[in-house]
């Protein structure tokens, strides 16, 4: 029996691509950037804002999607004055879903909703949300596409891109924003909790085994899709819950990288 | 003060970090195709000078010219040699994209080079010796190697003015020899202006046309003879300094107290 006999697997299929498509791209980013925390953090923010929304009685994506894009903005604000500010930052986190939490309390026919906010449910995607997951996926990576050159310079040579003129703050404002949106897509799929799974996981893989720019984005955007088709077929046949199924694909394919790239620098060695 | 014949010209200026007086009364042209040393103990205000002929500083007072115009509006004809970061982003990515990054960086648009771009990155890479370098990741190269890359996204574009900030910190002796005769040859090649700082002036002996020195809050430039001497540099500083020779090389150091 196949399983794209059912609509729900069909739909999970297309919102799982969609979303690796996006996490593999603004991952590679925020990798190389060395930002992999913001889009943790972002998760945790955007938990706050699903529940707030659940609450007034709109739907949590948008609390999602407003919250992290708007939490993005702010940290691409403070910038620097955010570096070395662990505590603090961790403060806020814990309280945002704390306060998450608070908002379910007072919602509790929507009991359900908290897993599925924490750890994904990729096979309750709708119609609905298929299609606000690919508008706003296009509204990433079409905000990428304009970005990346400047960003990728600002990035990786800050001081000589202002020399040229560049606004760096600007450019970590818009970048943050895009992942914020793309951890709201993210946590559609994977959860808050486990964005990091999509959304690190398979760039920071690809950035193991290759040093070209185009080589790294192609291979980070194939991970995360194997980790999502992956994931969800073995969850179709196992049962098990498709989250698990994706954190252990990325965590797998990640070791696997690791270990390639150590036996390849071995090898230099002994070429050497 | 129009010298649009000067690589750049500094007239009166005054440069305040935070409401505290870095440097002032500071005044001096740099000719085309000189090669001038800046030179100062840390924290003298090399970096802050570098940064308002980038036109990233506003100067408190006076003016600066770059080839005749504004900093800003001389951007592309600028190439800016940072101080090498101790934690740089993007370890994992070749030589050749990391140079390639700052190819027209800052237009907007995926970071797809045209043939041009292409073209400027193998020779920015060939001028710096760094075409061995290119395929492999910048974290396995050394101080020295990711200093030639630096170099390399500097000469990108056609710069007629180098400023280079402290290229020469933590190099050993014998690689510092190579930074500054590729920087020499540049220039000679290319008729580039250079302002290369460095706190120790041994290495650029025998390379630089004159020397800038940043000191006390003020500067003074000429010829080495001229400004690395006792009483000029006492002068500066307003305490006194000596001046020690040993073979080729020179020292700096604060003088007994009278």
């Amino acid at each position: 029996m196949s399983m794209f006999q059912y609509d729900f697997m069909d739909n999970a299929f297309a919102a799982a691509s969609i979303v690796a498509l996006v996490a593999g791209l603004v991952g590679y980013f925020l990798v190389l950037r060395a930002q992999t925390f913001a889009g943790h953090a972002l998760a945790h923010v955007g938990f706050t804002g699903a529940t707030g929304a659940v609450l007034i009685g709109v739907s949590p994506l948008w609390g999602l999607v407003s919250v992290t894009i708007a939490g993005g903005i702010l940290m691409g604000f403070l910038g620097e004055k955010l570096a070395h500010r662990d505590v603090a930052i961790g403060i806020v986190l814990s309280m945002s879903l704390g306060l998450g939490l608070l908002f379910l309390h007072f919602f509790t026919a929507y009991a359900t909703q908290v897993t599925a906010l924490l750890f994904g449910n990729v096979l309750g995607v709708d119609l609905p949300t298929l299609r606000a997951l690919a508008v706003l996926g296009l509204v990433s990576m079409a905000g990428l596409a304009v970005i990346s050159r400047p960003l990728l310079f600002a990035s990786l040579q800050p001081e000589l891109a202002e020399a040229k003129g560049l606004r760096l703050r600007l450019l970590s404002v818009l970048f943050l924003a895009i992942v914020g949106l793309a951890t709201a897509e993210c946590a559609q799929i994977v959860g808050v909790l486990l964005v990091f799974t999509l959304m690190v996981g398979p760039a920071a893989a690809a950035q193991k085994i290759t040093s070209r720019l185009f080589a790294g984005l192609t291979l980070a955007v194939l991970f995360a899709l194997i980790e999502a088709w992956l994931g969800l077929t073995l969850a179709f046949y196992s049962n098990w819950p498709s989250s698990f199924w994706i954190t252990a694909l990325s965590s797998l394919i990640y070791v696997l990288c690791l270990l390639a790239a150590s036996g390849r620098t071995r090898q230099h060695a002994v070429g050497a | 003060m129009m010298q649009a014949d000067k690589a750049a010209a500094c007239h009166g200026l005054r440069i305040e970090l935070g409401g505290r007086v870095v440097l002032e009364h500071v005044s001096f042209a740099i000719e085309q195709g000189e090669f001038v040393g800046l030179l100062g103990p840390n924290g003298a205000g090399k970096t802050s000078l570098l940064r308002v002929m980038l036109g990233l500083l506003a100067p408190a007072a006076g003016q600066v010219e770059i080839l005749g115009g504004s900093p800003a509006a001389r951007r592309s004809a600028i190439g800016y040699v940072p101080q090498i970061r101790t934690n740089p982003a993007g370890l994992s990515l070749s030589a050749r994209d990391f140079v390639a990054a700052a190819a027209g960086g800052s237009r907007w648009g995926l970071p797809i080079l045209s043939k041009s771009d292409r073209a400027d990155v193998e020779q920015a890479l060939d001028l710096v010796g760094g075409a061995a370098l290119a395929d492999r990741p910048l974290g396995s190269l050394s101080g020295g190697e990711r200093q030639r890359l630096l170099l390399a996204q500097a000469l990108l574009g056609r710069p007629r003015l180098l400023l280079l900030d402290e290229p020469l910190v933590n190099l050993d002796p014998h690689r510092q020899r190579d930074v500054v005769e590729l920087v020499q040859k540049l220039q000679r090649q290319y008729k580039l202006a250079v302002l290369f700082s460095a706190h120790d002036l041994n290495p650029l002996l025998g390379a630089m046309d004159r020397v800038l020195y940043l000191g006390g809050g003020q500067a003074v430039i000429g010829n080495v003879g001229e400004v690395i001497n006792g009483p000029v540099l006492t002068r500066l500083y307003g305490s006194p300094i000596e001046v020690m020779h040993a073979g080729a090389r020179i020292f700096v150091v604060p003088g007994a107290q009278p």
